[in-house]
């Protein structure tokens, strides 16, 4: 009984380590979408300056097909990484891809995808202090979501910029998983 | 060529680390005395490999070497020398060969200093030492070489995150790793103890002082890093309970606790087992607390670049140390002769409950530290633990703790008369709770936080008891003045520092809660020539002035102060704009006073003519930092006293004999 | 001017702890703000570590400082205004956590170790006094001296 005790503190440190080991796989970084299955939030977003009156995003935007919700800034330093990647999207078509210009003045948002090209069917201005990406949850840029055919939110990618590699294994097979339903 | 030197002398101290684990070890179990000996030398030459390594990796940094990667991500040639010399420790590697070579110094330390230690002890000490740098050397060598080469060799470097240039800062981190690495020696001296089968009262009296040696560093390292958020992060906070901070915490309360039942085990010869177990999680915590911030598993504003493999090996280091040293503890503890008896009340008794409580009180930060990982790895999902809940828990487990300190130095040992003890602190008991009184008033009522009383009184209650127990001692108005300034003068070293220190954290309590309770805070759009109260103290704004650092550029407010109406100072807070990497920083102009700190700092301007100003009225925060000052003076004195050097018994019972 | 001493006494009053809120971003009601800066304390700043929207510097917390304000001026009651964040952000975003099933470890675990103590503690008093250790019967030279000892010897 009393070697229990002593062997009690090693006990400890072996379940410690446990977690510790465990730990290492996660990342306390990543907070895990909570919006996951829930509606979009009411969104009216108005357009950028330069890319037409009708080019603003809303929720009922959202509705009818499977889209690619993307929240990208002139600041984020990620984005133009992955920013490839999404207009190879756009030029193969099929799938909607809608962004967010988090935080920028519209006209620099507007500059940096005449810059940089633009993926995006639709864009919506969401300058400081970012009401609508605080109703999507959002914390950092670039994140994107997938919004089924209802308007639902079902997976958010925040994990770094879009590699070709992450669109392919990642995202297009959850688009397509969307798509069948 | 100098950067190949220091990796070669890493590569040579591993081997001689690697020789000093394993002969000396041998030595001891065979008696070899020649065997054991080996553990001077090679202690001296593991210091002087290291040393050189980290001297070759100083110079890379003083002469700009961009062709060293290490240099390159963490250097500029615009920063100031202090800072450039303060960069070989401010990133993940260079912070480990510092590790490296404070380690390997304590070593050396123990050999020079430490002759009169049974050379049983002495060698399987230093044998667990050496292990240590074994882990530590490989870790270096397989996953952080700080001397790898970049080529080509970039014109310039990244520079330093200009937070960190600050002289409070480029010392913090020394600081803190002797204090750290000096907590395993104690757990060296525990192993070895554990491999001897032997835990006694000697053993204690040898430790004790690696132990306090290390404390007071690891308490002047908080205390200035509290200090530098204090005047660096601009609005007046000192704790965050962030996981680095309670990584160093944890540490430090084991530490105490470690302190305090040594004691016990070398007056009274009893809590061996605890103590032993103690001094291995002491260290144990120190380990801990560089797993956390290198491996990523937990998020914090001090977290180095992040690496799961690193943190891997980290994790392996403390299993295998910790973990082994844990084992070898549930092998021989058992075992240990179990000393003397004490009541619960009695001044054993008090070092126990200070334990007890330590203890549940670290238990209690490692909780909090480790949940959000617990919660996310049990598939809970991502949990926040903040400062609400620590102050909620923490604080109120260490009042009690506050009120035993009072009581237990005029407890008797073995079996104390609680009464009796109380009646001799009337005095103490009634300027508490006068003190608190006060305090209650003067913050008018309840306008202010309910607990505010609780801590002034908890402070002013630890210093008066305090003081009457050194009053008791000198026999203070109960003979004359001269007498008691003799009887003083007699006073082992070992009670002025247990005065100092506890009078020190008294002070700092009351410190505390001022701070925490009374800051008052005024934040606006402030135009030139415009006056803002605080407290009491007029803020005119005067003038704001652009001006030019080393590697910075900053605007300069001028304020004129006013103390009710009367000129008291003038106060240059500054905005600096740093250009490699480019980020803002605060330099917040403090001016202190007995009962408070004058705090001003100067933001954004908004439009042409205002500026955002923060001002601040801070009572008492000079009070935290003197009383953290008084406990590592308290712990120095103590460490100087006589009786702590080996061989004392020999000239005391010399002088005993004289008599 | 007015305002501004105003609000600094109303702040001086509340003791409220420090912050990086920018004074563009303060409510004119001082007793809205304060209401803001108690409840900004509470939530976290999502890109920082342990640091509450209120102390950091980040661009998230700013905006989350206004949009709490913007709740509040909206009439929006403090419980709405965290529930609305928590159901975006999750529990994540408190920095008090909640007392709940998956923090009950958490709460209950500092008590639970000061009881683990206490009784260890007790454990180790009471295998002290129980195992007694046998003396043999002093002689009565032995019982004298004894007895002599205990007469001279001075308290303390």
């Amino acid at each position: 009984m009393r070697r229990l005790l002593y062997l009690m503190p090693v006990l400890i440190l072996g379940v410690l380590a446990l977690f510790f080991a465990k730990g290492l796989t996660l990342d306390p970084h990543n907070i895990p979408p909570e919006l996951l299955n829930q509606p979009v939030p009411e969104l009216n977003l108005p357009p950028l300056p330069g890319r037409g009156e009708n080019s603003g995003l809303s929720t009922a935007d959202l509705k009818g097909r499977v889209s690619v919700v993307n929240v990208y800034g002139s600041w984020c330093v990620s984005c133009v990484e992955e920013h490839p990647t999404l207009l190879e999207v756009k030029r193969q078509g099929g799938i909607p891809v809608y962004g967010i210009d988090w935080r920028d003045d519209p006209m620099l948002g507007a500059a940096w995808l005449k810059k940089h090209g633009d993926p995006y069917d639709r864009v919506g201005s969401d300058p400081a202090p970012g009401r609508a990406a605080v109703a999507l949850g959002i914390t950092g840029a670039p994140e994107t979501l997938l919004i089924d055919k209802n308007g639902i939110i079902r997976f958010k990618y925040y994990a770094g910029p879009i590699t070709p590699e992450v669109w392919q294994d990642i995202l297009l097979p959850k688009i397509q998983e969307l798509q069948k339903e | 060529m100098i950067a190949e030197i220091g990796h070669f002398a890493l590569i040579l101290a591993l081997a001689v680390a690697l020789l000093q684990a394993t002969i000396p070890l041998i030595g001891a179990q065979r008696g070899n005395a020649a065997w054991m000996s080996f553990s001077g030398p090679a202690s001296a030459a593991q210091f002087l490999c290291v040393a050189i390594a980290f001297l070759a990796l100083t110079h890379a940094y003083v002469t700009s070497d961009f062709s060293v990667l290490n240099v390159a991500e963490n250097s500029h040639t615009d920063k100031p020398m202090l800072y450039k010399v303060a960069g070989v420790w401010g990133n993940h590697e260079g912070s480990l060969l510092l590790w490296t070579t404070i380690l390997t110094l304590f070593g050396l330390a123990v050999t020079i200093f430490g002759r009169n230690l049974p050379p049983g002890l002495r060698a399987r000490a230093l044998s667990v030492q050496a292990m240590i740098s074994v882990g530590f050397l490989l870790f270096i060598l397989l996953t952080s070489n700080p001397f790898a080469r970049l080529d080509p060799a970039p014109l310039n470097g990244n520079g330093l995150n200009p937070l960190l240039q600050d002289p409070g800062l480029a010392f913090h981190p020394p600081c803190l790793y002797l204090g750290y690495v000096g907590f395993s020696m104690a757990f060296s001296f525990a192993v070895a103890a554990l491999i001897e089968g032997r835990v006694d009262a000697a053993w204690a009296r040898w430790v004790r002082p690696w132990t306090l040696a290390a404390w007071i560093f690891l308490t002047a390292g908080i205390a200035a890093g509290s200090w530098w958020a204090y005047y660096t992060l601009g609005w007046g906070g000192w704790w965050y309970w962030d996981p680095t901070e309670n990584a160093s915490f944890m540490p430090w309360l084991a530490g105490t606790a470690l302190l305090h039942s040594a004691v016990v085990v070398e007056k009274r010869d009893a809590l061996k087992s605890w103590t032993v177990l103690l001094a291995i999680i002491t260290f144990g915590f120190s380990l801990l607390g560089t797993f956390l911030v290198r491996s990523g598993v937990l998020t914090s504003v001090h977290a180095f670049a992040t690496d799961p493999a690193r943190g891997a090996f980290i994790l392996a280091l403390l299993l295998v140390m910790v973990g082994g040293s844990l084992t070898l503890y549930a092998i021989r503890a058992p075992s240990l002769k179990v000393g003397g008896l004490f009541a619960p009340i009695s001044r054993e008794g008090g070092l126990l409950l200070n334990n007890v409580l330590m203890a549940t009180g670290a238990g209690t930060v490692l909780l909090g530290t480790l949940y959000p990982l617990i919660a996310d790895a049990l598939g809970m999902g991502k949990v926040s633990v903040g400062p609400p809940f620590f102050n909620a828990v923490f604080l109120p487990l260490m009042a009690p703790m506050v009120v035993a300190m009072g009581l237990a130095p005029l407890l008797s040992w073995k079996r104390g008369d609680i009464a009796a003890v109380l009646m001799r602190l009337k005095v103490a008991i009634g300027l508490t709770v006068a003190g608190a009184a006060v305090a209650w008033f003067a913050q008018g009522g309840s306008a202010g936080p309910w607990w505010s009383a609780g801590g002034i009184g908890l402070g002013l209650w630890l210093l008066t008891a305090t003081v009457t127990e050194l009053a008791e001692r000198v026999q203070l108005f109960k003979v004359p003045v001269a007498e008691s300034a003799r009887r003083a003068g007699l006073l082992p070293r070992s009670a002025w520092g247990m005065t100092l220190a506890h009078s020190g954290l008294a002070i700092a309590i009351i410190g505390m809660t001022g701070s925490a309770a009374w800051k008052s805070e005024s934040v606006q759009n402030q135009r030139i020539g415009e006056t803002v109260t605080v407290a009491g103290y007029g803020f005119t704004l005067k003038s704001v002035d652009p001006v030019a650092g080393p590697n910075y550029s900053a605007d300069r407010a001028t304020f004129e102060v006013t103390k009710d109406g009367a000129p008291f100072t003038v106060m240059t807070p500054e905005r600096r704009m740093f250009r490699q990497p480019p980020r803002p920083a605060t330099d917040a102009a403090i001016r202190g006073t007995l009962i408070g700190d004058v705090y001003a700092v100067v933001g954004e301007p908004s439009g042409r003519i205002s500026w955002v100003t923060r001002l601040y009225f801070n009572p008492l925060v000079p009070w935290m930092w003197v009383g953290a000052a008084m406990m590592t003076l308290g712990g120095l004195v103590s460490l100087t006293d006589r009786r702590h050097r080996i061989g004392a018994p020999a000239r005391a019972r010399a002088a005993a004999a004289k008599a | 001017m007015r305002r501004l001493l105003a609000l600094s006494a109303l702040l001086l009053l509340l003791a409220a702890p420090a912050f990086a809120v920018d004074p563009g971003e303060m409510l004119k009601d001082p007793k809205l703000e304060a209401r803001a800066e108690k409840l900004g304390a509470g939530l976290r700043c999502l890109v920082c570590q342990s640091e509450s929207i209120e102390n950091s510097n980040a661009d998230l917390a700013r905006d989350l400082r206004i949009i709490v304000r913007e709740h509040i001026t909206a009439g929006d009651s403090d419980e709405a205004i965290v529930k609305y964040l928590v159901s975006r952000y999750g529990d994540y975003v408190l920095l008090q956590p909640p007392f709940k099933g998956k923090t009950l470890v958490l709460w209950l675990g500092p008590f639970g170790f000061l009881v683990v103590a206490i009784g260890a503690a007790f454990a180790f008093y009471r295998r002290r006094t129980k195992a007694p250790v046998p003396t043999a019967a002093l002689s009565p030279e032995e019982q004298r001296r004894l007895d002599a000892l205990l007469k001279d010897s001075t308290s303390k």
